[in-house]
């Protein structure tokens, strides 16, 4: 009797194990699905967006050295070299404004503290990109939307609102004991040598998230960079130049290497984001928890 | 109750600039009027030049420009753009008429640099008092070199906050406050506007909560479709990720790793591209379509009008915003479930409750109490959520031809298409700040009531 409910509850579990894992790979075919269909059409060698078939018919690499070789219309290349360039300066400028804004926020006591938090937090309910055009017109008026100073501008944009977004390293330095700090006090340590010698060897994780976001920022907006780039195509950005590829009169020609671009660029992000996935949700899961 | 409580001053100064006015001695007095006066007197040098060169550099800058940035806010400009024609050249040339837009903008930004020249004068005050205080009492008074060094210590916040704090002023709130200005003026096409215009009061919000006008039923419906897709948007979210996350952390499936890296794969690749990949394969001639025709599912020459049909293109998006966001919700809700008791479990297995039972009495409540903040980030940031409409329906399909909003136009997107598309500046700016203040309102009622924000974070 006993081992008869015992093998009946058994099988019970092996269905509902069944169930949940046939649950399981259907999800994740429609969440792979159309990763899979972009990195299918990087290599498929019909031109056109729109196709008969779902598999391509014939395999080629072509999209990828058009996308290398063929600068005339869309120079991706120096799109490349621009948001390289963009993202690491700002990357630079970014990750000290963050640290330093959470370190002080985290650390020192000052009459400003508190005021700048509410202000922070009443800048971050407004629409991002109300100010956009604000923005626009105050670089125009100071000249930077003209040739290569839309690279200063853009540069100045990312990293500029930067000292906003301090929640994650402000947590992250909230972790870090007080009586190291004390202790170094009692030693005769100035504070910046604190900050330099102690919090920051302690935070690396915080800090190489801080520096892998910041530098993401500039391969991921877009909105900002057509703004403010507007008709220069010398100084587009990998994203406005994925858009364009994407446009009624280059989608025919281009959608392929539309594809092989994102393809492209996904790798180093997906490598940088799979790495960073741990502190990620450590950050997280601190922000949460108040 | 807690905005309105009294401010404690947590950092108590002897020098403050209104006694500094009233106690101070000759030379605290005489830099009111001379800056840093006070500090050359009593061995400052250096810091007096400072200030000095501070004041200097702000009255040459009042004179040469400002006076006359300012003195023209009031009426904006009233030199039209005229065409004369040449009669030498025997074309017509224009002549260089005011333009508002600028003489809004060195406006405002004369009226942000005064309020910097009042706190630096203010600092100066500040800093004369304190060296004459020393002095008085026969204290060590601060060489530069020493000042300097203080940066490094005592001071070190200022050091490390103030360029990132000029960085969010110049192009944070500087742009803000400009913006929120241009929402009371006729900054627009509408009337051709766009070199001279005027400060119209509260015209505009009146225009925009009109509703027998186009503007104004357009943005009732914007509004009321925004707040039903943040709502969906973040509850489906929410729930489906928490799903996934329980059907993979259930003890009895095997290879976790696995399904965890199919979700957070869609991740690793940047949202814009993953939103492009699916605007394409949703047309009508795109892959979803192709497949089903292939799978003999709809007609061969049949498509669905998932971008075309209004209720089609609500939900459409809706569900894009799940295959978006699930793999986010999925990192971040795994580590909260992992968290809760298993006692609570095993306690309702012991009095026989069914996994459903398990999810909405024990899961659900914990989860809800838990993520309360992040909830509510959650929703704002889907209020503000840009990307996801502009990139997959681009607020398709339009629906009434003479109204400026699509069907699924958010109102940020429909911002952006006044802003930039139609030019109508002073409406974009309207909405924006109406979307502040809605955001606000929300965040303040629901912040107000967590834990979190009782602890830290903010009035």
């Amino acid at each position: 009797m006993a081992g008869k409910k015992f093998q009946s509850a058994k099988r019970k579990r092996f269905i509902n194990n069944s169930i949940v894992h046939v649950i399981l790979a259907v999800l994740a075919a429609i969440w792979v699905f159309p990763i899979l269909w972009v990195v299918l059409t990087s290599f498929r060698a019909e031109k056109g967006s729109y196709v008969s078939t779902f598999f391509p018919k014939a395999f080629t690499l072509d999209n990828y050295t058009k996308l290398f070789t063929d600068t005339t219309i869309l120079n991706f290349p120096q799109m490349f070299m621009n948001t390289l360039f963009i993202a690491v300066c700002s990357c630079i400028l970014a990750t000290f404004y963050v640290l330093a804004v959470s370190y002080c926020l985290s650390r020192l006591k000052f009459k400003l503290r508190k005021p700048y938090m509410n202000m922070a937090m009443i800048l971050g309910l407004f629409p991002g990109f109300m100010s956009m055009i604000a923005v626009y017109f105050i670089l125009k008026a100071l000249g930077m939307t003209e040739g290569n100073l839309i690279k200063l501008a853009l540069i100045l944009v990312y990293s500029g609102g930067a000292g906003l977004s301090f929640q994650i390293a402000k947590g992250f330095f909230d972790t870090v004991p007080v009586a190291v700090d004390e202790a170094a006090l009692l030693d005769g340590c100035t504070r910046w040598q604190i900050f330099t010698k102690i919090t920051l060897p302690l935070s690396k994780p915080i800090v190489i998230y801080t520096v892998l976001t910041s530098f993401m920022s500039p391969w991921l907006d877009f909105i900002f960079a057509k703004v403010i780039c507007r008709a220069n195509s010398d100084q587009y950005t990998i994203a406005i130049g994925l858009w364009k590829m994407l446009e009624k009169e280059y989608i025919d020609s281009w959608y392929t290497c539309f594809a092989a671009g994102a393809v492209l660029i996904s790798i180093p992000i997906a490598a940088l984001f799979l790495y960073m996935q741990r502190y990620y949700v450590d950050g997280l899961s601190g922000a949460v928890k108040g | 109750m807690g905005i309105f409580k009294k401010r404690v001053n947590d950092f108590p100064t002897p020098y403050t600039a209104t006694k500094a006015i009233r106690e101070g001695g000759l030379e605290t007095k005489l830099s009111m009027l001379l800056m840093g006066f006070g500090n050359i007197v009593h061995g400052q040098v250096i810091k007096g030049l400072i200030y000095l060169a501070i004041e200097v550099a702000y009255i040459v800058f009042v004179v040469v420009n400002g006076a006359g940035f300012l003195s023209m806010l009031p009426s904006l400009g009233t030199v039209e753009q005229k065409e004369v024609w040449d009669e030498a050249q025997q074309i017509y040339v224009y002549t260089g008429g005011d333009q508002s837009i600028l003489i809004l903008l060195y406006g405002v930004a004369t009226v942000f640099l005064t309020v910097l020249m009042f706190l630096a004068w203010r600092g100066a005050l500040r800093s004369a008092y304190k060296a004459e205080c020393l002095a008085k009492a026969k204290k060590h008074v601060n060489n530069f070199r020493e000042d300097l060094k203080s940066l490094l210590h005592k001071n070190l916040h200022r050091l490390l906050m103030t360029p990132p704090v000029f960085f969010i002023f110049a192009f944070t709130v500087l742009p803000l406050i400009f913006m929120i200005c241009m929402a009371f003026t006729n900054y627009s096409k509408i009337g051709s506007h766009l070199m001279l215009f005027d400060w119209v009061g509260l015209d505009n919000f009146k225009a925009l909560f009109d509703s027998s006008s186009i503007l104004g039923s357009t943005f009732w419906s914007v509004l009321g479709w925004t707040l039903i897709w943040a709502f969906f948007a973040t509850f489906s979210n929410y729930i489906f990720g928490m799903i996934v996350s329980l059907l993979i952390n259930r003890k009895g499936t095997r290879a976790k790793g696995f399904w965890r890296f199919c979700f957070v794969l869609s991740c690793a690749v940047p949202m814009f591209v993953s939103l492009l990949i699916m605007r394409t394969m949703l047309q009508p001639e795109g892959a979803i379509n192709v497949l089903l025709r292939n799978l003999g599912l709809i007609a061969s020459d049949a498509s669905l009008p998932f971008f075309t049909d209004p209720t089609w293109a609500r939900v459409t998006v809706i569900i894009v915003n799940i295959w978006v966001g699930v793999p986010y919700t999925l990192l971040q809700l795994t580590g909260v479930l992992q968290n809760i008791p298993a006692e609570l479990y095993e306690a309702a297995k012991v009095d026989g409750a069914n996994s459903i039972q398990i999810f909405t009495k024990i899961t659900l409540p914990y989860m809800l109490y838990v993520t309360t903040p992040y909830l509510i980030v959650t929703f704002t940031g889907n209020v503000n959520n840009f990307n996801v409409i502009y990139l997959l329906s681009g607020g398709d399909p339009v629906t009434d031809l003479s109204s400026t909003a699509g069907k699924t136009d958010l109102l940020v997107t429909w911002l952006y298409k006044l802003t930039i598309d139609k030019q109508y500046y002073n409406i974009g700016a309207v909405i924006g700040i109406l979307t502040f203040i809605i955001l606000a309102a929300a965040a303040l009622l629901t912040y107000r009531n967590t834990k979190s924000y009782k602890e830290e974070g903010g009035f």
